[in-house]
């Protein structure tokens, strides 16, 4: 990255570059509301202790003095960490995330918390316990979810690099509606350990950046194996940054139907992203790409075992805020009454809701009607997407049915808000890798998005075809 | 609970506490604290006694973020007592049990569901009783919480206090099918489980430090039927003492209900030791539904065919082979056998009676001499030299006892320790010699022995040996004495 590169080369300073993004955080988050919390005095110290470095001749990271953006459902040591969520006030984790730790290393210096769906629980980042964040492009827009704070850090040149969470489009679709690139990680690629989890066999950690390049250097400096973490990929190298000059050509390529507006394929897609999508695709076809139409059927399935699986296992993650330990407690007369007081209390209503339908899809007597058959999905979306690998390297849709939408416009029906991940939960349910590329603008002239999807552990074949997009866009 | 083994069923003794007519049927679920050096899912140290909440850390304290990885060795320690107990270790998967309590850090209890590591196996007592063991599973322990003021009642208490150190220790479930018969047969079970545990090394088994829990499920019928009515888990059950007196106790309750109206309800119940009675815990219409569903957080556990063959090459003998072992070696009987494989001196009698010593003897010297706590200063081959010595006539039985003794304090030749003590072998003319003294003394004594019955011969056998004895200070061989005895009457 250009900063890391004038850093380490004593060409500018650390401390002069975090400041300047202090500054435009000072000036303009009011209004955003991008941050839960801005950690200036420790950015400042980190900055400063790497020009040290520098200066005594010592190495520095990959990333030295770069800011980043950390989303608030990730462990910082002793740093306020709420998930955006009233249930973990006042708790100061005693660790840092793996993926934290390994920023810190390469030298990233991270300049606070961004703000989130309630447990990362929204497309909106309106469920929010502090408040919504706007979409930089427009401000009576929202950045998209959950990862809307993290995505407006970057659109606004906050920092050029945040860090997201992706559980069903968490990173892509606000990466989609903010204008920037958003990635999610084979499943087990970056280590989960310190992500407060919301879905544990779907989220992952991933990268947000202004550019596929910025992206791509987030990603090779946060995947690798972590011990600490068992679905974490044994030998998992990752090459995002060597690949991105590679071109396209002869990479096989499909368009999968039921997420471009085909018929019998999910509905509500709008015109204008559609058109966008297919302008990708003719880019990507003039760069000399074999590309082709191909049907996923069980890709229309997504939604619904998404909204089965996700629940019934935040159900279990989020079970722990019983008051007994650590964040808000609501004193009662019992033990069990002074739980029930304090979730009442700390959780808002779609983190509640989710929490009850899977606790429902879970239940004896439900159990093989739902979270069973939404395995079985799963299970068959798994086949589809192989036996489509067989014949394309790489597939591509809209990244979002829509471009951003008004705030409070969708809060008061969850399904039209649900609909939002029609497009990326098939990769979370699957465990592949996909990729948000900002390509155009939709006709009220926000950003669209398109996505790169790849079969499991090809995420730089994401990076790769993406790159070619953001140069053509 | 599947249906009983009917072999095992037909063959079970009467169980003497239950009215006449009435059949107690018993399965019991044992839980078992590895002996690792960490925790089931985190480095933290697994140790019995520490101050409260010392040996914790993000993960077994369920902190936000925090990941389970899982203790290898816990693992291989499961598997091996799935083998000792002849059980089919399967490909496995970790399970999330869902309820809220207090000293379960996650809210849930990290365990195994429909896919346990071991399942299908047996545990034959040392009566050769056979019980079948349904599955023996991996799970994590919970913390233990204090409930202060109020009677100690989690409802009643002012206050409560949680301690993790035991959060995430490493537990084995030994659930056995509901064949088991008798009060007798449920504690040998737990004995006999608790031997096998400690011999091949997984854990210490104490029950006073709880490394080892037992919770049991109860049910009674009509002796002849094959139903299985209505049971109750009773918890809380401390001791082998506390299981036998919890099971007769729910036992009874039971016969009484179905005598005296439609029987008991389906429930936990708590064993009061206090009290001597079980008391009401939840029954089955507000049982928890658990909605367990697979640990995303954990990999399946799925061991190579050639990593079972490794567990059975390296399995130690366990305790039904070696009661075998003795027996046909010694003679042992079931009980003598039972006796000496609990407390480690098979290899010992085995050692001994290889180097020439008499299994009869070997046994009984073990048997009575040798209940002590730290006899590992008594070396085979001395202790083999000691038998030896005692059979040929060198030491009498009292001498022998008390070499034992000596070799038991200090080691060494057992020669060398009677040499010490003065202990020589009597010539037997000096024996007669005195025994003559003693007849002509004790006419009476003389005649009832030359003359009585059965009886009357071992009463005066005893008196003449003891008088030899008195005089002799022990010195004398008691089986000498008795021959000489013999030989004068019969002359
Ligand atoms: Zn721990």
């Amino acid at each position: 990255m250009e900063i890391a590169a004038a850093v380490s080369a004593g060409e500018r300073s650390a401390l002069e570059v975090v400041d300047e993004h202090l500054d435009l955080i000072a000036q303009r988050d009011p209004e955003l509301h991008a941050f839960n919390l801005v950690t200036a005095e420790s950015a400042r110290a980190e900055a400063a202790a790497i020009d040290a470095r520098v200066s005594a001749g010592e190495a520095v990271g990959p990333l030295a003095g770069v800011p980043l953006a950390v989303k608030d459902n990730m462990c910082t040591k002793g740093v306020p960490t709420t998930c955006s969520s009233k249930i973990l006030e006042g708790w100061r984790p005693p660790y840092d995330a793996t993926v934290v730790e390994r920023l810190r290393q390469a030298g990233a210096v991270s300049v606070g918390k961004t703000n989130l769906d309630e447990f990362a629980m929204g497309s909106s980042t309106e469920h929010s316990a502090f408040g919504p964040t706007r979409n930089p492009h427009d401000p009576s827009r929202v950045p998209g979810g959950s990862s809307g704070g993290s995505a407006a850090s970057v659109a606004a040149g906050f920092t050029p690099l945040g860090i997201g969470s992706d559980t069903g489009g968490s990173i892509r679709q606000p990466a989609a509606f903010c204008g920037v690139v958003g990635m999610k990680p084979t499943y087990g690629a970056v280590s989960r350990y310190g992500l407060i989890a919301f879905a544990s066999s779907l989220d992952q950690i991933g990268p947000i950046a202004a550019d596929v390049s910025g992206a791509a250097a987030l990603f090779d400096v946060i995947a690798g194996h972590d011990p600490l973490d068992s679905t974490s990929i044994g030998d998992f190298a990752p090459t995002a940054s060597a690949v991105l000059d590679e071109g396209v050509e002869g990479l096989r390529i499909g368009v999968v139907k039921e997420l471009s507006g085909g018929p019998g394929g999910v509905p509500g897609l709008a015109v204008d992203v559609l058109a966008r999508a297919a302008e990708a695709v003719e880019v990507l076809a003039a760069a000399g790409a074999l590309v082709d139409e191909v049907s996923v059927p069980s890709s229309t399935l997504g939604l619904s075992a998404y909204y089965l699986v996700a629940p019934a296992e935040a159900s279990s993650n989020l079970a722990r805020y019983d008051g007994v330990r650590y964040g808000l407690r609501v004193d009662g007369p019992t033990s069990p009454e002074m739980t029930t007081a304090t979730r009442t209390a700390g959780f808002g209503p779609e983190v509640k809701r989710r929490i009850m339908l899977g606790t429902y899809a879970l239940s004896a007597g439900y159990y093989d009607a739902f979270y069973g058959k939404a395995l079985k999905v799963r299970t068959m979306m798994l086949n589809d997407f192989a036996r489509v690998y067989e014949n394309f390297d790489v597939l591509v849709s809209p990244t979002t049915p829509t471009t951003a939408f008004e705030l409070g416009t969708r809060t008061q029906d969850p399904l039209t808000m649900y609909v939002n991940d029609v497009c990326t939960i098939p990769s979370n349910l699957t465990g592949h890798p996909a990729i948000s590329v900002p390509f155009g603008v939709g006709d009220d002239g926000m950003p669209v998005g398109v996505q790169v999807l790849a079969p499991a552990l090809h995420d730089a074949q994401t990076f790769r075809v993406a790159a070619v997009l953001e140069a053509a866009s | 609970m599947s249906e009983p083994a009917p072999a095992a069923a037909s063959e079970t003794p009467v169980e003497s506490a239950l009215p006449e007519g009435w059949e107690l049927i018993v399965g019991l679920e044992v839980h078992v604290e590895l002996d690792t050096a960490t925790k089931l899912f985190c480095g933290c140290v697994n140790r019995f006694g520490a101050e409260p909440n010392t040996n914790v850390c993000p993960t077994c304290l369920g902190l936000p973020g925090s990941l389970p990885v899982m203790n290898e060795r816990a693992v291989e320690m499961a598997m091996i007592l799935g083998r000792a107990l002849g059980c089919r270790v399967n490909r496995s998967v970790m399970a999330r049990k869902n309820y809220f309590y207090p000293d379960m850090p996650k809210d849930f209890q990290t365990t195994q569901y429909d896919q346990p590591t071991n399942s299908d196996g047996l545990l034959e007592l040392a009566d050769g009783f056979v019980v079948g063991i349904e599955r023996a599973h991996i799970e994590e322990d919970t913390g233990k919480s204090v409930h202060v003021g109020g009677g100690g009642r989690i409802n009643e208490a002012v206050y409560s206090l949680v301690d993790y150190n035991r959060a995430g220790v490493p537990l084995i479930e030994i659930v056995s099918r509901p064949d088991i018969r008798t009060i007798e047969h449920a504690r040998n079970y737990v004995e006999e489980l608790r031997a096998i545990v400690v011999a091949t090394g997984v854990s210490d088994a104490r029950m006073e430090e709880g490394s080892i829990r037992v919770d049991a499920n109860v049910s009674v019928r009509l002796r002849g039927s094959s139903e299985l009515r209505t049971r109750c888990e009773i918890k809380n059950i401390n001791s082998l003492r506390s299981l036998g007196r919890a099971i007769e106790h729910e036992a009874l309750r039971q016969i009484d209900l179905w005598t005296t109206g439609s029987g008991p309800q389906q429930q936990t119940r708590h064993w009061d030791e206090d009290a001597g009675r079980t008391t009401p815990g939840r029954s089955k219409e507000d049982a928890e539904d658990y909605r367990y569903f697979q640990e995303p957080d954990l990999v399946p556990l799925d061991p190579t065919p050639a990593t079972i063959t490794a567990i059975d090459e390296a399995m130690p003998p366990l305790p039904a082979a070696r009661r075998a072992a003795l027996r046909a070696a010694t003679g042992a009987g079931v009980d003598a056998a039972r006796l000496l494989v609990e407390r480690g001196q098979d290899g010992l009698a085995m050692a001994a009676v290889a180097a020439g010593a008499d299994g009869a003897k070997t046994v009984t010297r073990l048997v009575n001499d040798l209940a002590v706590d730290d006899w590992s200063k008594v070396e085979a081959e001395s202790f083999a030299a000691l038998v030896r010595m005692e059979s040929s006539g060198e030491l009498s039985a009292s001498q022998a006892k008390q070499v034992l003794g000596d070799l038991v304090e200090a080691g060494g030749d057992p020669a060398a320790h009677a040499a010490a003590r003065g202990f020589e072998v009597m010539d037997t003319t000096e024996l007669e010699s005195l025994l003559d003294q003693l007849i002509d003394d004790n006419p009476g004594e003389w005649s009832r022995y030359c003359g009585g019955d059965e009886g009357e011969r071992k009463k005066m056998q005893g008196f003449f040996t003891g008088q030899i004895m008195k005089a002799t200070r022990g010195q004398a061989d008691g089986k000498v004495v008795a021959e000489l005895l013999a030989k004068r009457s019969s002359s």
